[in-house]
């Protein structure tokens, strides 16, 4: 059979014409949607008594940025940060990251809230399953609790139960040192501060059997009066005061103690101490106080770290926060796990994510790691010292072991039935 | 629940002493700032539920103050006569034009005062929370008496709170600016038919109120961390306390204050998880068993 060719436009001709045209208009399209910036969602406690927590949490977010966009942003797509106040309410929080998604377009969530806040965040992003980066939440369970496990959400901030091992077995020195047998604690009212405090005691106790919990004292957060917690604790009288209160709690909580002079009646232990957010807005600031860091340009100590504080403070004109540098960290992390998978795609970064390991100025060894089986970070700085009113604040610290910790902490998670 | 620990505070004079200062220390605070709401309510028959903003304000002004002049007594002055202007405005220019309508209007048009206020206090200081610090003449140490603690600053801020109640007591009740206010409360028009100016007595009685609100907020300074937004809690509690004392009475808001911080104090001891329970448990009984509060007057 021969075929009649018909004179005009062959179908060939035509297709190829189609095709070079549709090549010639998508083209800009194209270009268009690699050169499109990539939003990033970020609710965060920007009023009430933690928002200079949520203000430093930002400022960690913008100054890594600001690197991360000169340098290309993520596979080519400039980062913008869509930044919203949550208020520092479960609900808010959990409005405003849905809201951030579904109308603001943001294809990613730095969930920057407290613990109270991030379950609630944590619940959104199972919802939409986008990719969820907790940068603030410290309660152990948030990622240890296989239940609450989803691939899309990682955390980049310390774990309470890493902080308790160190804390516990630091404070268990102390205690049969001196002979501190009798303990209260002091403690917010939400998982974080429950969850924390349990982890503290257990260790604490572990490491010195003898100590006794002779007074429980749980103020609800954001609470503005400790009087009546105050004088219960006096009332107990306790050799040595644990308490997990942080922000602006913490500062209420010491300039009310302060005036009974509590702090020279016990051996106080105040995790979130060693923080400039609380070490420079106290006026009084007792000496003594035993703390683990937070964040202090001074530890680790290293000239990386110390370079970044300043960094910081040249560009806000003040010194960051613990909050500073564990959002810092996330930044960083999707940055090289952007670069690694080429791709600025959510769920690619995320499989880049788990078990990568990058340079950072906060790691105990200079790196620190995105675990991959419980999709949270390990290797950051812990240590425990006392303060003093004046820079560096805590002049000395006794370091944490990473190794230690991680064989506590399997140990743990078996006893919670984690593993 | 731990009774032990309640029994045996009962069974000890230093934990009496103490706990029961404790409790003075919350209930004084909490009577300043009741005590303006329910004279405003009294007078001026408006709740006003922007109150809170005035505590916040006098507290910042009080801070502010201190900042410039290192003076703990002008920071104090400053704090009240700061909250006294800003109340008179407030009242002149705007609760004036709400007096009679709807109680709904009234609490809206507050409400958006609260947001608006705490919006103001964020432009002018920053969402960061600050600390006033404890003057030094106050950072000594505290008091033992019969083996209870007393901080010296709390008895001052008790002392104030009690001259304060002395004096509102005695001004409303012997003095002739007192009986007007009293008969303006009742009777608006008559008042004003004696050719008396009713505007001048409720700007005034807004001031007063405000800035009884506002020296509690600058005596609060010292050892409470101020942010905006830190009326609102008060305001609550200052709610029940004018709720339980009955709306409208000064001896109310009194005892009223001192029973809910009695309740905090030694409930923190006897019922550790349920303190905020008992307080809120203590206003359903009196308002079952006396809707009007303790001192309230039967509405005809």
């Amino acid at each position: 059979m021969t075929r009649t060719r018909k004179p005009g436009v062959s179908r060939r001709a035509t297709l190829a014409m189609m095709g070079a045209g549709a090549v010639t208009f998508a083209t800009p399209w194209v270009a268009r949607a690699q050169a499109k910036t990539i939003k990033i969602g970020m609710p965060t406690i920007l009023s009430g008594r933690v928002a200079q927590l949520g203000t430093s949490s930002r400022n960690g977010v913008m100054l890594e940025i600001e690197k991360v966009n000169a340098a290309g942003g993520l596979a080519g797509r400039q980062i913008e940060m869509v930044i919203r106040d949550s208020k520092g309410q479960p609900q808010e929080a959990a409005r405003v990251a849905r809201e951030l998604v579904n109308t603001d377009g943001c294809e990613i969530l730095i969930d920057a809230e407290a613990s109270s806040g991030a379950f609630a965040v944590h619940e959104v992003a199972r919802d939409l399953g986008v990719l969820c980066l907790h940068t603030n939440s410290e309660t152990s369970a948030l990622t240890a609790d296989p239940k609450q496990h989803i691939p899309n959400a990682f955390r980049t901030a310390r774990q309470g139960v890493h902080d308790s091992i160190v804390g516990g077995s630091y404070a268990a020195a102390i205690a049969k040192a001196k002979g501190l047998k009798k303990w209260a604690t002091c403690s917010p009212d939400y998982a974080y501060g429950r969850d924390t405090t349990g982890e503290y005691v257990t260790y604490l106790k572990r490491f010195a059997p003898d100590v006794e919990i002779i007074s429980e004292s749980w103020p609800k957060l954001f609470q503005p009066d400790y009087t009546e917690v105050v004088t219960k604790i006096l009332q107990a009288k306790p050799q040595a005061l644990y308490s997990c209160l942080w922000g602006g709690d913490l500062t209420s909580y010491i300039d009310q103690a302060n005036i009974y002079a509590l702090f020279s009646q016990m051996e106080v232990f105040a995790v979130n101490m060693a923080d400039y957010t609380a070490l420079t807005v106290v006026k009084n600031l007792p000496k003594g106080i035993h703390s683990g860091n937070r964040y202090i340009k001074t530890y680790p100590a290293t000239a990386e770290n110390a370079a970044w504080g300043d960094a910081y403070k040249a560009k806000y004109n003040e010194y960051p926060t613990n909050w500073s540098w564990e959002n810092a960290t996330a930044i960083m992390l999707l940055a090289e796990a952007s670069k690694k998978a080429n791709s600025a795609d959510g769920k690619k970064i995320a499989e880049a994510l788990r078990g990568l390991k990058i340079k950072s100025p906060f790691g105990a060894d200079g790196t620190v790691t995105m675990r991959a089986e419980d999709q949270t970070l390990v290797g950051y700085a812990i240590g425990w010292g006392t303060t003093i009113p004046q820079e560096p604040y805590v002049p000395q610290v006794q370091a944490g072991d990473w190794k230690t910790i991680f064989e506590l902490e399997a140990e743990w998670k078996k006893s919670k039935g984690y593993t | 629940m731990d009774l032990d620990a309640l029994t045996g505070c009962l069974a000890s004079s230093a934990c009496l002493v103490t706990q029961t200062t404790s409790g003075f220390i919350i209930g004084m605070l909490l009577f300043l700032v009741a005590v303006g709401l329910t004279l405003i309510f009294g007078v001026l028959k408006v709740v006003n539920f922007s109150h809170g903003a005035f505590y916040m304000f006098g507290a910042y002004f009080a801070m502010t103050a201190y900042q410039f002049t290192g003076s703990f007594a002008l920071a104090m002055l400053s704090g009240a006569a700061g909250t006294a202007l800003l109340g008179l405005i407030f009242e002149r220019v705007f609760m004036s034009r709400v007096y009679g309508s709807d109680v709904l209007m009234q609490l809206l048009v507050c409400y958006a005062f609260v947001l608006i206020f705490d919006d103001v206090v964020r432009m002018i200081w920053g969402p960061e929370f600050k600390s006033m610090g404890m003057p030094a003449a106050f950072q000594v140490a505290p008091l033992f008496i019969a083996g209870g603690v007393v901080p010296p600053y709390y008895l001052l801020l008790i002392g104030v709170a009690l001259v304060a109640a002395v004096v509102l007591g005695l001004g409303l009740g012997r003095t002739r600016i007192g009986k007007v206010i009293r008969a303006a409360a009742h009777n608006p028009g008559m008042v004003s038919a004696l050719g008396i100016n009713t505007g001048l007595i409720y700007g005034g009685v807004f001031a007063l109120g405000g800035m009884l609100a506002g020296l509690a907020g600058a005596l609060a300074a010292p050892v409470r961390s101020l942010t905006p937004g830190m009326g609102f809690s008060v305001l609550i509690e200052s709610f029940i306390v004018t709720v339980i004392g009955g709306m409208g009475s000064i001896l109310g808001a009194l005892i009223g204050a001192i029973l809910i911080g009695m309740i905090r104090s030694f409930g923190s001891l006897g019922f550790p998880l349920f303190t905020e329970g008992l307080m809120y448990l203590f206003m359903v009984i009196v308002l079952v068993s006396r809707p009007t509060g303790l001192f309230g007057k039967e509405v005809a």
